[in-house]
């Protein structure tokens, strides 16, 4: 293999692990509560302006930008859990689907009618230069991205099989009523899951800040990026997402370097209808 | 013949506003209201009756757009010669993506739907053939009448209540044919459906192709009354929701729910950009999400369900006082 390829993988790999940490916060309120978040890539947007702004009016890099975006995107998570989902998700199919897709555009055209429709993007040494590894020239932003983000997607699996918190999500996901029983909260329960799916979204989307382009209709792309990585690694699956996310930040990369940028999105997306189509159930999914 | 009474009323004035209202911009956006309504009542077909929610009906409506402009560009034909051809191949589509998607709940429909219409419009986009990021041009001058080329939006303006009112009489007469039946059964509960032995698969197949050829008519005709088409214009996923929006604020699954939610939305796109300008855009669409975050909140059955309701309530309050001083009921 030349070393371009190589460097192209490895540069995937760093994408890919930012893919897998926002579409954990997808697949965990999937999982949980069987609704679709159809404002997910604009959660990702809004985390990704949080990282300008934060840039714009202080000067600091994602050191305080990606902890702020987090927190920014938990807490609007918690009120759109508490003003939206917990009443849509006891009605009729459509409403749901309207209910988030509604909450999409308000997100994206709010954002739009305050920055306008220009590509921002943070200046490309906020972090750091460029510097080789082992024959690869890796930019450190990017790398602090892809690292940053495999950790925080490992922790919320550990956290959701390891701990007690982890164990009372599961329980409400598993079955709301019986779980109520047990003297768990459902309704704290699910607050929580979408306090923290949005929350780590709104990280990803600071982290992915630091060398994308920024522009209102961004989580449009990114939010079909989390459709397919959560169809490809099953619903509900977080290590599903993480394998995915990989998988699909390479493949994005390998098209756009041996084919062309042009069609890197459409060899996606035609992955995901042929995912859909042959195996709905993912690669990792049960039946 | 007092059902038919209020559609009669509604029709009449809808052949009259035109006469009534003549300035350019209210005939323009008389004309808008209805090629919105036909398009948005085609996807109630699939959205509304089999509560399948699509999200890519841009891809129909955008076919019906190149082919009828693409009559034009690349053979010299009137653009109502590319109708049927848009009819054709909107139709091949649906069934291309409907075998495998319909098989699937309702968000991974969604979701299909949404990654196909994308997948269209970035294709269309690199292909010169159909005028790639430019899109394809229909005639500047007309040459015969049959280029359906006006100035004034009142040959348009006929012209789509007439279609509009074949859309609705195709809905009306499937709604209440056997396959009206099995959508609604499919929508309630598909499980149920099945195992009273309605074909669910199959019947929602064809009522998203049928939703797909009558989308395609709306795009073609949009088209010819702007003279042109591109990948915005044409393919982009705002044009889906638009549609999708304004069938569910009427109410998704009522004949003339769509209608109701066309004549409410497009005027108020219409002002609210001739007042704002170009920051409008934005505004426009932010209002849009709002209106559509508080239906799905309050009043998921759409605007007509609020109406019947309420109408209902009044209607009854009577009747229960009749039945109360009735002490000699059988």
């Amino acid at each position: 293999m030349s070393s371009i390829l190589v460097q192209v993988i490895v540069g995937g790999l760093l994408l890919g692990a930012v893919y897998a940490l926002f579409s954990s916060g997808l697949t965990l309120v999937w999982g949980m509560m069987n609704i679709v978040n159809f404002a997910h890539g604009d959660f990702v947007m809004l985390g990704m302006y949080v990282a300008f702004v934060v840039w714009t009016l202080f000067g600091a890099g994602p050191w305080l930008g990606a902890p702020l975006a987090a927190l920014a995107l938990a807490t609007l998570g918690v009120v759109v859990y508490f003003g939206l989902i917990r009443d849509i998700m006891k009605g009729p199919m459509l409403a749901q689907i309207l209910g988030t897709f509604g909450l999409a555009l308000l997100l994206r055209y709010s954002v739009f009618w305050w920055f306008g429709a220009n590509f921002l993007s943070l200046p490309g040494n906020i972090v750091g230069g460029t510097f080789d590894i082992l024959g690869l020239r890796i930019e450190a932003s990017r790398l602090l991205a892809g690292v940053v983000a495999l950790l925080v997607t490992l922790g919320l699996h550990l956290l959701l099989t390891r701990t007690s918190l982890g164990s009372k999500m599961l329980a409400v996901a598993e079955d709301s009523t019986a779980a109520q029983l047990m003297g768990i909260r459902p309704d704290t329960m699910q607050a929580i899951a979408w306090a923290i799916a949005a929350g780590a979204t709104g990280l990803a989307g600071a982290l992915i800040a630091t060398f994308f382009y920024i522009v209102p209709t961004v989580g449009e792309t990114l939010g079909i990026v989390a459709f397919v990585t959560v169809s490809l690694g099953g619903f509900g699956s977080v290590p599903g997402a993480l394998v995915a996310g990989l998988l699909i930040g390479v493949i994005e990369s390998l098209s756009a370097y041996l084919i062309g940028a042009v069609y890197k999105d459409m060899v996606v997306y035609s992955l995901f209808l042929g995912f859909l189509w042959f195996r709905p159930q993912g690669l990792m999914g049960k039946t | 013949m007092r059902r038919l009474l209020w559609p009669s009323v509604v029709l009449a004035l809808f052949v009259a506003y035109p006469l009534l209202f003549s300035t350019p911009f209210q005939q323009r956006l008389g004309a808008l209201v209805l090629l919105y309504a036909i398009a948005a009542s085609a996807w109630n077909i699939v959205g509304g009756y089999a509560g399948q929610v699509s999200v890519g009906h841009v891809v129909f409506f955008g076919c019906g757009a190149y082919a009828a402009m693409g009559a034009y560009a690349h053979f010299g034909l009137s653009p109502l010669v590319g109708i049927p051809a848009g009819i054709v191949v909107s139709v091949a589509i649906s069934a291309v993506i409907g075998v495998p998607t319909l098989r699937l709940s309702g968000h991974y429909f969604s979701m299909a739907t949404i990654a196909v219409a994308e997948l269209v419009r970035l294709i269309v986009t690199n292909t010169d053939y159909l005028g790639a990021a430019v899109g394809l041009s229909g005639p500047t001058v007309p040459r015969n009448v049959f280029d359906l080329s006006f100035i004034s939006a009142l040959p348009y303006y006929y012209l789509f209540l007439s279609l509009l009112l074949v859309t609705l009489g195709i809905t009306w007469w499937m709604a209440n044919s056997r396959m009206g039946f099995y959508l609604r059964a499919i929508r309630d509960s598909e499980r149920a459906a099945r195992s009273l032995g309605a074909p669910a698969s199959r019947t929602k197949l064809y009522a998203f192709m049928l939703s797909a050829g009558l989308t395609s008519v709306a795009g073609a005709l949009y088209a010819m009354m702007f003279g042109f088409v591109d990948p915005e214009s044409g393919l982009g996923i705002l044009i889906s929701v638009k549609i999708l929006i304004m069938a569910a604020l009427g109410g998704a699954g009522l004949l003339f729910g769509p209608l109701v939610g066309a004549a409410i939305l497009v005027p108020l796109e219409e002002i609210s950009n001739n007042l704002l300008g170009g920051q409008g855009a934005g505004l426009t669409f932010v209002l849009y999400g709002a209106i559509i975050v508080l239906i799905a909140r309050f009043q998921p059955g759409g605007v007509l369900t609020l109406i019947n309701r309420i109408r209902a309530k009044r209607r009854k309050a009577p009747e229960t006082a009749v039945a109360a001083g009735a002490t000699h009921a059988p």
